[in-house]
């Protein structure tokens, strides 16, 4: 049996004028998590719609769990978990009803059905709710409750399309425990997002995807390392302290890099920013600039934003082309 | 968030064999889905209006307002003639919101999580369907009740009676599957009542619903004959206050089997290809 639970091979979907997927390639090793980042609008909910056996592509092809999704829809529906971007499930329903009814068609007996209803509610914290409504249910609620519901059947591979969009921290935060824990527990998840520092929490690859093709696939450091990584900023109270910033934190600078003044696009003036390793920079810094006597109105990690990463993944795509052109010249 | 550990399913038996077979399990999934229809039926008793008030208001306005001049006076006459009809019309009526569910269900998202799930393409469709059944013996109880406190007798007997509500009920099931093809292919809920209006209208008064076919002319007689409606309500009155009941009862169970024919492979067509 192939190590890999999702396989996707030149997918293509056309949609009136607009060609959602242009030759989408896609792998994911069983027990990881794949982050499909992209912007709004690249593909990531064709794709996984095209995965999830809800949509048929106009070509290509895809294994979802070492299955033909286009030549075996059932066998695939019952080794996969789907949570869209919007919450699905029924308002008019409680939750435990919205369980109960998917364990049901899944073929779970309707007391296995109601015993992982009670479960799943316990675990996401609406136990409280469970017969109430899903309508009196807060935003946070409801996404929580559609979650759930994509991991009734206990499923092989998980689909979650954009999880956290649109929920604040706290409840990200809650969104990748639950993430880690069915990791833990052997299943697959594929998940997009439109965020880098998603991606970057949770997966184990990143495809980024846009206009329909992916342009880059890699591990969140090998990708951290070609669009540039994490930066460690610096905005010293008085800016006649600059120089000591540049040199204290030039001596945590990631190797072969230095401190400089802040130029990132909309950085005001007086910051200083220097490329690090990894978060362990910042407890080095902070002492250091103690000792040196900075005093600072900021100082903060930060990721390179899906902005910059698209802009670094295509000023890089578009180089080796030209070099193409021209060896025909 | 709490970490109760939730264990990875233990697989038992042939994961990828339905259990009890595929019709036991269409059967079972339709019901689980009906079920789901009727719990959103009860928490929103407003989307049963349709049912219950608004044949009421037509019956009053019809035998009421114009009873009288269609019927030249004998209101409890043209009550025992309308009220039949009326049924029928009720009917074919109470459809048209399903349409509106299933296409509010799946701009919402609702179905794409159904679609993921190992069931039978049809299963939300016959479930959604079978759940109906109680909103058209709510227009037959409906009817008959409030009829017999305006005055409308049943001439026949119970039985009778009982047979004329079972035929409405499956004739509303087989008709309704018109309404859940629209909601498949128009964009939205208000679109589906429009369209199922411009349908229904002209069929429910094309018809021997209000008034004799004698007295039509002859081309809107012709379209009274070819009119699925025509022979159910024939059937509905002859079982209700009397009258031939055997030729247009087997005129109806053809166009029922006729409805289901056309109408449920295009509902299930034009599903599969939605969302």
């Amino acid at each position: 049996m192939s190590d890999l639970v999702v396989r996707a091979e030149g997918l293509r979907k056309r949609f009136g004028k607009t060609q959602a997927l242009d030759g989408v390639d896609l792998a994911m090793r069983r027990g990881t998590v794949l982050g499909v980042l992209g912007p709004n609008g690249a593909g990531k909910t064709t794709a996984v719609r095209v995965l999830a056996t809800l949509l048929k592509p106009d070509s290509g092809t895809a294994e979802v769990a070492g299955i033909d999704v286009l030549k075996q829809p059932q066998r695939v529906r019952r080794r996969i978990g789907l949570t869209g971007q919007y919450a699905s499930v029924d308002e008019d329903l409680t939750g435990t009803q919205n369980l109960v009814l998917i364990g049901q068609l899944l073929d779970l007996t309707t007391r296995d059905a109601r015993k992982r209803a009670a479960e799943l509610l316990e675990w996401f914290d609406l136990a409280e709710a469970a017969s109430r409504p899903a309508k009196t249910y807060s935003g946070g609620m409801r996404r929580r409750l559609d979650l759930a519901a994509s991991l009734v059947g206990h499923p092989e591979v998980i689909f979650l399309d954009e999880p956290t969009t649109g929920l604040d921290p706290a409840k990200r935060e809650d969104m990748w425990g639950v993430v880690r824990t069915q990791i833990a527990q052997g299943s697959s998840v594929l998940l997009t997002t439109q965020y880098l520092d998603e991606a970057d929490a949770l997966a184990d690859e990143i495809a980024v995807i846009d206009h329909g093709k992916v342009i880059a696939f890699d591990t969140p450091d090998g990708l951290k390392r070609r669009v540039g990584g994490l930066t460690l900023r610096v905005r010293p109270s008085d800016p006649a302290k600059v120089q000591d910033a540049l040199r204290v934190l030039d001596a945590v600078a990631a190797p072969g890099t230095n401190a400089s003044l802040d130029t990132a696009a909309g950085a005001r003036a007086g910051a200083v920013a220097v490329p690090v390793a990894d978060d362990t920079a910042i407890d080095q810094a902070l002492p250091a600039l103690r000792r040196a006597g900075v005093e600072f109105t900021e100082l903060g990690l930060h990721l390179p934003s899906l902005d910059e990463v698209f802009h670094a993944l295509t000023e890089e795509g578009h180089e080796p082309a030209a070099k193409k052109e021209s060896e025909f010249v | 968030m709490t970490t109760l550990d939730v264990p990875v399913r233990n697989i038992v038996g042939d994961i990828d064999k339905p259990r009890g077979g595929a019709l036991a399990a269409l059967l079972r999934h339709s019901v689980a889905l009906a079920r789901r229809s009727l719990i959103k039926t009860i928490r929103t008793p407003e989307a049963l209006i349709d049912v219950t008030l608004q044949p009421v208001i037509f019956l009053l306005l019809f035998t009421y307002l114009f009873g009288g001049a269609i019927a030249g006076g004998d209101r409890h006459a043209y009550l025992q003639f309308l009220l039949p009809g009326m049924l029928a019309q009720s009917l074919a009526m109470g459809g048209i919101a399903l349409g509106q569910n299933l296409n509010a269900d799946i701009e919402k998202g609702v179905f794409d999580r159904f679609r993921s799930l190992p069931v039978a393409r049809s299963a939300p469709l016959v479930g959604a369907v079978a759940a109906d059944v109680v909103r058209y013996l709510t227009v037959c109880v409906v009817m008959l009740g409030f009829g017999t406190i305006i005055g409308f007798r049943v001439e026949t007997g119970f039985l009778p009676a009982v047979a004329a509500v079972a035929l409405a009920v499956g004739f509303g099931l087989c008709f309704c599957w018109i309404s859940v093809w629209v909601g498949m292919m128009v964009r939205t809920p208000g679109a589906v009542q429009g369209t199922m209006f411009l349908l229904v209208f002209p069929l429910s008064f094309g018809s021997n619903v209000f008034v004799q076919t004698k007295t039509l002319p002859g081309w809107l007689q012709a379209f009274v004959h070819v009119n699925p409606i025509t022979p159910l309500v024939g059937t509905i009155r002859g079982l209700l206050v009397g009258g031939p009941v055997v030729h247009p009862l087997w005129q109806t169970l053809a166009f029922m089997a006729g409805l289901l024919v056309v109408f449920v492979p295009l509902a299930l067509r034009a599903y599969a290809r939605r969302a």
